[in-house]
């Protein structure tokens, strides 16, 4: 049995179709990652597939309910992270937690013995009584993970949890959502970070232009869609080598701005002439999801 | 727009969160916000009321004083149960975001909105008591008859309110709010007879009056608090109950039109 499974869902706004016929299925105790550039549409899904909006087409379902249909009575076995903190600035850390619990027809007495554990989880010790302008960036995002805990979701829709936090924070979040996994909790999470995508989801669907893709796990689409190992060449002089030597040694080379990307299966030859090359910087290493991602999704800027 | 952003609104008792909500936040303000909504009317009706009506005889059969108080209770819930579901409102909704944390929850925004409505006609009452009380400990009511005046302030917060979220949903800012205060507000303040009877405005005045829905609040509690049961009552109040649900409606189909996009 899926917790969410959604078939062949569309919502367009006016001419521009935002998703375009889309499948997803989450399995219970899964990590699934989302993942695109700006604007692709992915936080347009979260928000169908919590029923908030309504599907031009396609059917969904969670926890075998019809969304959104009734999808609020799903909601009260789902967490939210949204993309910006919306936590309430008029309250403290704990009479945040509180009245959060209340939308979800808890008991007072319940919550309140919850919030220890809630704030041990957020890393807030301490900080039950801080008005909300006193926290930092980290704090504030920890807390709106902690608040999306308070009903024991058993599906937590997470959308960019760790834009626009620095690494420390970052990996705080990661290791948070790394015990939430562990104790069965599935997780649904739009990034744009591939990092975070490969370290957390097992498995993961890259979306485009309201479609989806590709689909599968982060080790599988690296071998599926890109040569193994990547050179890449910084300099004034790096296309002028890439014309010489480089473009016809390498599978595959892609150039912007100052730098070249050269894909290939054995970087023996380019690694060997670039040593010698006193003129130009380079970098040998592995393939991972963001080349995927940027072959699948092309190198332009998305505003 | 579509078909079910029409859909007639399903509250349930959910609407209660989101009242107790604001009613913790208030709760922290309580005393400032008190002060607050009782400066402006006490002025009026104390400034106006004893000042000017010491230069005129008795107006609508009572002392020109008593006349203002009973206007000035349902100006000030007017005024309350609008700031709240306007500026207030906005800042819930769109500065700090706090509808949409909410509908993340198992909480509709039907009931959402019908939580800032009562909250707002609920913040009103207090504002409109608080004059009643005042104009009883100055002699100014007549039998106990004018408690009834709570619940006709509380039909006309809510209608205000509604009122309110309806500007709420299609504002961009806090700015486009003067302007329903400079065309709506303001004309009723003075041609809806607060400060003086309606029957002194030119006839096709006093018909546009007739329409507004702050005429029928005074009417209702004009005489209740002069101690008599008011003509027509079950008009003026069904004029207000209309205004109430109407309005509630169309802000609701805004809303939502607004938020689930």
């Amino acid at each position: 049995m899926s917790h969410l499974r959604a078939r062949g869902l569309r919502k367009s706004y006016g001419d521009l179709e935002v998703v375009a016929g889309i499948d997803l299925e989450l399995k219970p105790g899964e990590c699934f990652g989302l993942l695109g550039p700006n604007g692709a549409g992915k936080t347009t899904t979260l928000r169908l597939c919590l029923g908030l909006i309504e599907p031009d087409g396609g059917a969904i379902d969670l926890f075998s309910l019809p969304v959104p249909a009734r999808a609020r009575e799903a909601r009260q076995r789902i967490g939210v992270v949204p993309q910006h903190d919306n936590i309430d600035p008029d309250f403290t850390v704990e009479e945040n937690l509180l009245v959060y619990g209340r939308y979800f027809d808890l008991k007072e007495s319940e919550i309140r013995a919850r919030i220890p554990s809630l704030l041990e989880f957020a890393g807030l010790n301490g900080r039950a009584r801080s008005r909300i302008h006193t926290l930092s960036g980290g704090m504030k995002r920890r807390l709106t993970l902690a608040r999306a805990l308070v009903n024991d979701p058993d599906l937590i829709f997470l959308d960019e949890p760790t834009t626009g936090l620095d690494p420390q924070a970052r990996h705080l979040i990661w290791e948070r959502l790394g015990r939430l996994l562990r104790q069965g909790k599935t997780i649904f999470l739009t990034t744009h970070f591939m990092d975070e995508a490969e370290r957390l989801c097992r498995r993961l669907a890259i979306m485009d232009r309201g479609r989806i893709i590709v689909e599968g796990a982060p080790r599988e689409l690296i071998r599926a869609h890109i040569e193994p190992q990547v050179v890449e060449v910084y300099g004034d002089g790096a296309e002028r080598w890439a014309t010489e030597f480089g473009r016809a040694r390498s599978e595959r080379c892609e150039h912007t701005g100052e730098t070249v990307f050269c894909y290939t299966h054995d970087a023996g030859l380019l690694v060997q002439n670039l040593e010698s090359r006193e003129d130009l910087r380079y970098l040998h290493r592995h393939a991972n999801l963001e080349d995927v991602f940027l072959k699948l999704t092309g190198r332009e800027l998305r505003d | 727009m579509t078909a079910k952003h029409l859909a007639l609104p399903a509250f349930s008792l959910r609407h209660l969160h989101v009242w107790r909500r604001n009613a913790l936040v208030w709760r922290k303000l309580a005393i400032p916000s008190m002060l607050g909504n009782l400066a402006d009317p006490l002025l009026y009706m104390l400034g106006l009321g004893y000042g000017l009506g010491a230069m005129l005889s008795d107006v609508g059969g009572m002392p020109y004083v008593a006349f203002l108080a009973s206007g000035i209770v349902c100006s000030s819930t007017m005024m309350s149960a609008s700031f709240e579901a306007m500026y207030s409102g906005f800042s819930r909704m769109h500065v700090q975001k706090t509808w949409d944390a909410i509908i993340n929850a198992p909480v509709t925004l039907d009931d959402v909105l019908l939580g800032e409505a009562v909250w707002a006609a609920s913040k009103s009452v207090l504002s409109g008591m608080a004059v009643l009380l005042v104009a009883a400990a100055l002699g100014l009511t007549q039998s106990a008859l004018a408690l009834w005046v709570i619940p006709v302030v509380f039909m006309t917060g809510l209608a205000f309110a509604s009122m309110g979220l309806i500007m709420t949903a299609v504002s961009p800012s806090y700015d486009f709010f003067m302007y329903y205060f400079t065309l709506a507000i303001t004309p009723m303040m003075l041609l809806c007879g607060v400060f003086f009877p309606l029957e002194r405005l030119p006839g096709a005045v006093q018909a546009v009056a007739q329409v507004l829905p702050l005429t029928h609040a005074v009417a209702l509690a004009r005489p209740l608090m002069q101690g008599s049961v008011p003509a027509d009552a079950a008009l003026h109040l069904a004029v207000l109950v209309a205004y109430a649900a109407v309005s509630f409606y169309l802000a609701l189909l805004l809303t939502r039109r607004r938020l689930l996009k």
